[in-house]
């Protein structure tokens, strides 16, 4: 019969040089490869860094400063003390501004009002500006004008304006992913506007604000050109906010384009030092936020 | 603040999603500490008008509601009435249960109390047990209400969660909209039971899609229709024994025979 036949074609064993197997073989080789090539570009790059830095890395690597070429030892701290030092301010201007950026374009207005266009383009413009651009209004306006040298604040700031708009798009998706009935319930409990943002959705939202704070740090940290024209760079251990300042991509770039072969293995050196530092940074945060989510039972 | 015997008038509530009228001149009373049950098919704006009742519809961006409601002789939509207040005072209980999901069972509860300020601790946990134990579901949760989330409770009783943290803030009335149909026939039969205890309490107005949860539970029934406009408009109202067995207008009859909706 008819049907019996179609049947048991559909159900008998496919054989490998069927034209759809093979298809799906290609297929499956060529998505495995796009994927393994991605991956390796990553793994080559780390890799590089991890062999060529790790010879320069000793305990008086993290904690003393630069010496002059040819003299054996000296080391990174000053960059690291710098660039940490750098991203903190950062983040105290960076942080908060792109937070309410981001709820006032998902609480208040959701595109419909000329003020949140206007404040979401700008978001995007500046995402879009290029580093050195940044650097150099900030050298005009608080390197020139207003401190009269170089210093580490200025470079802080241009590292806040390149965080602002990272964070306010990132959290500004995660609040629009908190669904409505929250905020309905807690308005249905006579809960005003500002308190069920702050104290039902913001929290709601916490794994994606932390998230926002870590990529927009791990972009800060490895900014190099605002921080040419900002902090310049420093030799010397410098906590003061308003004085030259250094940090590990200035110091890297210092460092790579020297002359000397022994600078070239200590930039190596200090680069493996700015991704580990980043990545401690990022596991550190998802460490915390695991510990938020997995504290209930 | 506890407030028994009060009811609400609701006098020619209308209301529009933007430019589209969804309710026409309703009104209609919730008797105090009675069960008042909105009935319709899909569509015909109960859910709208019990919105309408806690100032919670105009929260939906481009929403607004004209006419009065009264509670205790007091217009909620009068000029410089805080809406916020207005909504402690009648609660709300959803159709699908929406605990917060980054607070305890226990932070569920005193949410309305603790984001108002000024209790101590020892107070809200008087007042949360107390709202369990009046939402039934204290036995449940007594061993980890403050180490569970409130989302790890099943459907039932995340709704009976809901409820507490409601209660947990003494409101005068209480609206549910379909608070059971999200869940299944044991948990909608606990509810109901406790719906039957609440009343004795509070003044309660519950939106149902199913006639027969209305007839087990409510006192009063208010029967709503959309026609050919779309627009909802109140058709009749009265003691549900009466409008189940013998309604007076027509349309009600239709829908309660199962004729359409």
């Amino acid at each position: 019969m008819l049907a019996e036949r179609k049947l048991a074609e559909l159900l008998a064993p496919t054989q490998p040089w069927e034209r759809r197997r093979i298809v799906n073989g290609l297929a499956t080789v060529v998505i495995l490869a796009c994927a393994v090539a991605a991956v390796l570009v990553l793994c080559l790059i780390l890799g590089h860094v991890v062999v060529e830095g790790i010879g320069a890395l000793n305990p008086d690597f993290f904690t003393q400063s630069p010496l002059p070429p040819g003299e054996v030892g000296g080391g990174v701290g000053p960059a690291v003390v710098g660039t940490l030092e750098m991203l903190a301010v950062a983040s105290v201007f960076g942080v908060p501004l792109g937070v309410a950026a981001a709820i006032f374009l998902a609480e208040f207005q959701q595109g419909q009002s000329q003020l949140a266009t206007l404040v979401s383009f700008t978001i995007d413009l500046i995402a879009g500006l290029p580093s050195i651009v940044i650097g150099v209004f900030v050298w005009a306006w608080l390197v020139r004008n207003v401190v009269g040298n170089y210093n580490g604040f200025a470079g802080g700031v241009s590292l806040a304006i390149i965080m602002i708009p990272i964070v306010a798009r990132t959290v500004q998706e995660t609040l629009l992913l908190v669904p409505d009935a929250l905020r309905e319930a807690s308005l249905a409990l006579g809960i005003p506007r500002w308190k069920t943002i702050l104290h039902v959705v913001l929290p709601t939202a916490s794994a994606g604000v932390i998230t926002a704070v870590v990529l927009s740090m791990a972009r800060a940290g490895g900014e190099t050109a605002p921080l040419l024209l900002t902090a310049l760079g420093n030799q010397f251990f410098n906590l003061d906010l308003f004085q030259p300042m250094a940090a590990l991509p200035v110091q890297i770039y210092q460092y790579a384009r020297s002359p000397y072969v022994d600078w070239h293995a200590k930039a190596w050196g200090a680069a493996l030092v700015l991704i580990a530092l980043i990545a401690c940074l990022s596991a550190a945060t998802r460490w915390a936020v695991g510990r938020r989510m997995r504290g209930f039972t | 603040m506890k407030t028994t015997g009060v009811g609400l008038q609701a006098r020619e509530v209308s209301a529009w999603y933007g430019d589209r009228r969804a309710i026409d001149k309703v009104s209609l009373d919730i008797a105090p500490q009675q069960v008042t049950a909105i009935i319709g098919p899909s569509g015909c704006g109960k859910s709208t008008f019990l919105r309408c009742l806690n100032r919670m519809h105009e929260v939906v961006r481009g929403a607004r509601a004209e006419g009065q409601v009264f509670l205790n002789g007091q217009d909620i939509y009068a000029p410089r009435i805080d809406a916020v207040r207005v909504r402690r005072v009648i609660g709300m209980v959803f159709q699908k249960p929406n605990p917060f999901p980054m607070m305890t069972i226990f932070e569920n509860v005193v949410a309305g109390l603790r984001l108002e300020g000024g209790y101590r601790s020892r107070e809200l946990d008087q007042i949360a047990e107390r709202a369990l134990h009046r939402a039934a579901l204290w036995d449940e949760v007594k061993d980890v209400w403050k180490k569970a989330s409130g989302i790890s409770l099943s459907g039932g009783q995340q709704q009976r969660l809901c409820i507490a943290r409601t209660l947990a803030v003494e409101p005068a009335v209480i609206l549910m909209d379909e608070p059971c149909s999200a869940l299944d026939p044991i948990a909608t039969y606990r509810i109901e039971e406790l719906i039957t205890e609440l009343k004795q309490e509070y003044t309660i107005a519950i939106v149902t899609h199913n006639m027969q949860q209305a007839s087990r539970v409510s006192d009063y029934t208010a029967f709503m229709l959309a026609e050919a406009d779309r627009v909802g408009r109140l058709v009749e109202i009265g003691p549900t024994s009466q409008v189940f067995t013998n309604p007076a207008e027509r349309r009600t009859e239709d829908y309660i025979t199962g004729r359409f909706g």
